[in-house]
């Protein structure tokens, strides 16, 4: 005995050496991989936030009729056709009188303000009609490179070859910022406009929207589909049946298939056979619910099974019928966990790019879509073609748009966490 | 024939003074001729038999799995409105009988049931026997108390909501508190039926399973070890309870406690091995066994 006890306490040592051992690569490798995290999150966020502000540049706007080529009693059609680029291009001169220089007037009319600044008029005048024949002051958005400047990505002090902005542009700037008419405000074009050419004028709403309606349809077909057929095959298929071990081993394969395939297969079957319209959320969502599916499935199945057998066997004594035991107690009780799987096939599929490459949703398109069957792409794709653009201010949008994904990934992750919890029951 | 055996068997289980060690080996040596002899016997000894019973049973054998048998040609009769406890070792196939009377072996799959098992003179596997049907006649209390994760209310309704056996909210109010009270759970719950089954004692939940297979009106309760999981004073609840019940319904017992069988039984059916070896009335049974594996089970010599 004594012996025994002996020998114990001589490995004691060793055994706790091993736990403690254990304990520090556990905790090593989880304070590099949150590192990792959050030397991601902290540049994306510093990249990302500036884009939430954006330069804007005051400027009187003389809304003479004779230069307008409209009357303020005008009907609205006439309105839309009034030159509202002469308008802006007058009062900019007028607002920096010592331009004469050709190419410093062509940076003034085409480099100050954003090439949308007489939409921006236009709609304001088409707001106010009565506003024609005043010198109004407005709020233009300033271009990009402006932009970037006062977002302190340009240096200076760097010799100006090296600069997109000149001397001469940094002048007019440092006139604006001294009478006040240059500020950065919340940006509300990256939330309501689709994509641009125009970095400034450029949003994440058209991306949002296209993911949005992508995901509604990979939900409304892969839920249904995925849930009835994970209560089949653990409900009803027989056991042990070739047939049914097939089809089990083949859903588990296609859960490990390249997304890159089913991407392909969706070029191949939906748009070249089935004639779907291409870069449309419905074909995105088909390819995806492609994906989603045995993800969904494994989860719903995994759930069923969690389910206690007694609550099977309460049900079946009683006199319930299969069907009504799988309805009034055996989903209900899987319901949490399907829920979790789905929820967490989505998020996979929200930030899926790779098949959606294949069936057209990398197009550029600045509409924002509003259905499943418009021309639409996606927020990861979104986030793919900004980081490929060469205009310096595309850096912040491609950080703001994937700010906006994590967003959402988030969101969905809280929301599983959450719907476990509130249907959570213990038996 | 039969005397030869018994002779064979004075030595395989010399009365008192062998260690249990001896014996329990001696089992083991003897195990093929035991099942011989089993087999040789076309019925069990005692009275297996009534006139007019609740349930027959005739060379009822059951496999599962196409081919692992799991009862032998058991044949006996259940009566009316009275408690038979089925006793013996695990693994002795007195669950899966019990199984058989209400079809739940249907639900395991590769399950064959074959013989004749008449409900009130009906063949409860005939083709056109359905077995929602039947188990609404046949109700069933499962060894590990398993109330639905709902309210107290809801797991005493779902059954009559199921049949659709009551048309209103107060026929079903009604229901709920009569099975309630029957199965001596009403005054305990009266005042939390919205509150969750699941949340009762052990012996509560297992109370509320029984208010839950009478709400339907069965004819025929059968019980699975149902007190097995409880503590002594639970046990005793429902002991008392089961001896209330009889006087409305059939109650079928599988138990591992020859002491409760004793108390709450009328007649006792012991089985071993897959086969029926006794059935007869509790108080012979336990006094004067006519079988010699009967009386090694009763004595604490196995099992």
């Amino acid at each position: 005995m004594s012996n025994a006890t002996a020998i114990v306490k001589a490995g004691l040592t060793k055994r706790y050496a091993r736990e403690r051992r254990f304990r520090l690569f556990g905790l090593v490798s989880i304070v590099i991989s949150l590192s990792f995290l959050a030397a991601l999150l902290i540049t994306i966020f510093a990249q990302g936030l500036p884009a939430l502000r954006q330069t804007y540049i005051q400027l009187p706007v003389n809304l003479d009729p004779a230069l307008l080529a409209v009357n303020a009693s005008d009907s609205p059609e006439l309105l839309q056709k009034a030159k509202y680029a002469k308008a802006i291009e007058a009062a900019l001169i007028e607002r920096f009188p010592g331009v004469t220089d050709r190419k410093q007037k062509m940076a003034l009319i085409r480099g100050l303000l954003s090439k949308s600044a007489d939409n921006e008029l236009k709609s304001q005048v088409l707001a106010n009609p009565k506003l024609i024949g005043s010198q109004q002051n407005f709020w233009f958005l300033a271009n990009d490179d402006i932009d970037t400047y006062i977002k302190g990505n340009i240096d200076r002090s760097l010799p100006e070859a090296d600069r997109r902005i000149k001397d001469f542009q940094l002048a007019w700037l440092d006139d604006l910022e001294a009478k006040g008419q240059i500020e950065k405000r919340f940006n509300t074009v990256f939330f309501t406009s689709g994509d641009s050419r125009e970095p400034e004028q450029a949003g994440v709403l058209g991306a949002l929207m296209g993911s949005f309606y992508t995901m509604f349809v990979t939900l409304a077909l892969s839920f249904p589909l995925a849930v009835a057929a994970a209560i089949y095959l653990e409900e009803f298929a027989p056991k042990n049946n070739p047939l049914v071990d097939f089809i089990e081993v083949n859903i588990n394969n296609l859960a490990a298939v390249p997304s890159i395939v089913f991407g392909l297969l969706g070029l191949a079957v939906f748009i070249q056979f089935f004639g779907v319209p291409r870069s449309t959320p419905l074909v995105g969502g088909l390819v995806l619910s492609l994906q989603t599916l045995p993800i969904i499935i494994i989860a719903a199945r995994a759930a069923l099974k969690a389910v206690p057998p007694s609550i099977r066997q309460a049900a079946y004594g009683m006199g319930a019928s299969r069907m009504q035991t799988v309805f009034h107690h055996t989903l209900p009780l899987a319901m949490p966990g399907i829920l979790t799987g789905t929820i967490l096939g989505m998020a996979h599929a929200l930030g899926e790019t790779a098949p959606l490459l294949m069936v057209g949703m990398v197009a550029f398109i600045m509409s924002v879509p509003e259905g499943i069957t418009d021309p639409a792409t996606i927020l990861p794709v979104q986030i793919y073609l900004w980081s490929d653009s060469p205009e310096r201010a595309f850096v912040e949008k491609t950080s703001a748009a994937i700010i906006v994904l994590l967003f959402f990934l988030i969101l969905m992750n809280l929301l599983a966490v959450l719907l476990r919890k509130k249907f959570e029951r213990r038996w | 024939m039969n005397t030869v055996t018994l002779a064979n068997d004075s030595m395989t289980f010399p009365s008192s003074g062998t260690t249990t060690t001896s014996s329990v080996n001696k089992t083991d040596v003897d195990i093929h001729s035991v099942v011989e002899e089993l087999k040789r016997a076309k019925q069990a000894v005692g009275k297996p038999f009534l006139d007019n019973p609740k349930f027959k049973t005739r060379d009822v054998n059951v496999y599962y799995n196409q081919t692992k048998q799991a009862i032998f040609n058991a044949s006996l009769d259940i009566g009316r409105n009275e408690v038979i406890a089925m006793i013996g070792p695990s693994g002795c196939g007195k669950s899966t009988y019990l199984r058989c009377l209400n079809r739940m072996n249907d639900t395991i799959p590769g399950t064959k049931v074959t013989g004749d098992l008449l409900l009130d003179g009906e063949d409860i596997y005939a083709k056109d026997q359905d077995p929602v049907l039947l188990r609404a006649r046949v109700g069933m209390v499962f060894q590990k108390p398993n109330p639905f994760p709902k309210s107290i209310y809801d797991n005493v309704a779902y059954g009559p909501r199921l049949h659709g056996l009551a048309v209103n909210r107060s026929e079903l109010d009604d229901i709920v508190e009569q099975s309630l009270t029957k199965a001596g759970l009403f005054n305990e719950v009266k005042d939390r039926l919205n509150s969750p089954g699941t949340g009762l004692s052990g012996g509560q939940q297992q109370r509320l399973c029984i208010a839950r297979a009478i709400a339907v009106s069965p004819e025929v309760i059968l019980m699975d070890e149902p007190t097995s999981a409880l503590d002594p004073i639970a046990t005793a609840t429902i002991e008392e309870l089961i001896d209330e019940l009889r006087s409305s319904f059939t109650i079928c017992i599988v138990t591992h406690s020859m002491q409760q069988a004793a108390r709450i039984s009328q007649r006792t059916a012991y089985f071993h091995l897959g086969y029926v070896v006794e059935v007869n009335d509790t108080n012979t049974v336990f006094t004067n066994p006519g079988h010699r594996l009967t009386e090694n089970y009763i004595t604490g010599r196995f099992g």
